[in-house]
């Protein structure tokens, strides 16, 4: 273990930093969006009880 | 892409746990409650966007052989969908798990930029504030819903909650990472904004749903949402601890 792997990939440029954690929260944005608020019946029907439970808008 | 492959990591720890714990909550809390309303919708003529119901009326009376049918039309226009019992809760469970992975990504993503939740108490702050941005402020304008009740257009309301969940959730970063005061000014501005333009409501409230069982199901999701959050919150906490070892050296992380 050295002093660099006590944070989250310190070695990174900053620049690589931003881009690959925006790309994870927009990974996250697209999981959430897909389940959450996509018009597709099928998902809709099957993520019905989580979209109310959540309080997203839902029908 | 190191630092890409622990976040995805930390979050899928996260989320599973949060979710799980989401799911057993809801299945307590809000499944009964929509499955309550759901005979208010059956009872009411099916869903807002299946046949009138003033049609199946006059089809009964004139004659018992095309009544079955008409009842079972609702269904068919909507598509697949699981059947009631084992497979909706489970689909429930897997929606919860899913999303629950995906607002993780998004949390440990957003918190890294701020120096990262450096242990499960950190975790807690950052969950409430999860809270107040996807729940709690969106929640203000469009309360939680239970099926047959009346509601704005789909897409408008949704583009109302994104827009009212970046807004809180910009107001209350600027807040807690910047010091100054006509940032804090603006932080209030953007979090009360989308309340002033106001979220898109329908043009009637006549519902056959009663006000206790809505105000019941608005305090069951609110509840349900903010332990959802600080768990996630804290687990991230914890899992973020573990990968860096100590929690002093999380200030060397960020510059």
């Amino acid at each position: 273990m050295n002093t660099a792997s006590v944070s989250l990939g310190a070695s990174a440029s900053s620049q690589s930093r931003f881009m690959q954690l925006a790309l994870a929260a927009f990974l996250g944005i697209f999981v959430m969006g897909f389940v959450g608020f996509s018009h597709i019946d099928a998902v809709h029907n099957a993520a019905h009880d989580y979209r109310h439970s959540m309080g997203f808008p839902c029908h | 892409m190191t630092l890409f492959r622990n976040v995805v990591f930390i979050a899928a720890i996260a989320g599973l746990v949060a979710g799980v714990v989401l799911a057993c909550m809801q299945a307590y809390a809000t499944v009964p409650l929509i499955l309550k309303a759901e005979v208010y919708e059956q009872a009411g003529g099916g869903h807002d966007h299946a046949a009138a119901p003033a049609a199946t009326g006059t089809m009964a009376m004139s004659s018992a052989a095309p009544a079955p049918a008409e009842a079972m039309a609702p269904a068919e226009d909507e598509g697949w969908a699981p059947a009631d019992g084992f497979e909706r809760f489970g689909f429930s469970v897997v929606a919860n798990i899913v999303t629950g992975i995906g607002f993780a990504l998004v949390l440990v993503a957003v918190s890294e930029f701020a120096g990262g939740i450096g242990n499960w108490r950190q975790g807690l702050f950052w969950g409430l504030a999860g809270f107040a941005a996807f729940t709690l402020a969106p929640g203000l304008g469009l309360p939680p819903e239970l099926p047959a009740m009346p509601a704005a257009d789909l897409v408008q309301r949704q583009i109302w909650w994104w827009a009212t969940v970046v807004a809180t959730a910009a107001g209350l970063g600027l807040i807690a990472f910047r010091r100054s005061l006509p940032l804090a000014v603006l932080a209030v501005a953007l979090i009360a904004a989308p309340h002033i333009v106001g979220a898109p409501q329908p043009d009637s409230f006549e519902t056959a749903i009663p006000e206790g069982l809505h105000h019941q199901f608005v305090v069951a999701v609110t509840l349900t949402n903010l332990v959802f959050w600080l768990v996630l919150g804290a687990v991230v906490g914890v899992v973020r601890g573990r990968f860096t070892g100590t929690a002093t050296s999380l200030r060397d992380s960020f510059a």
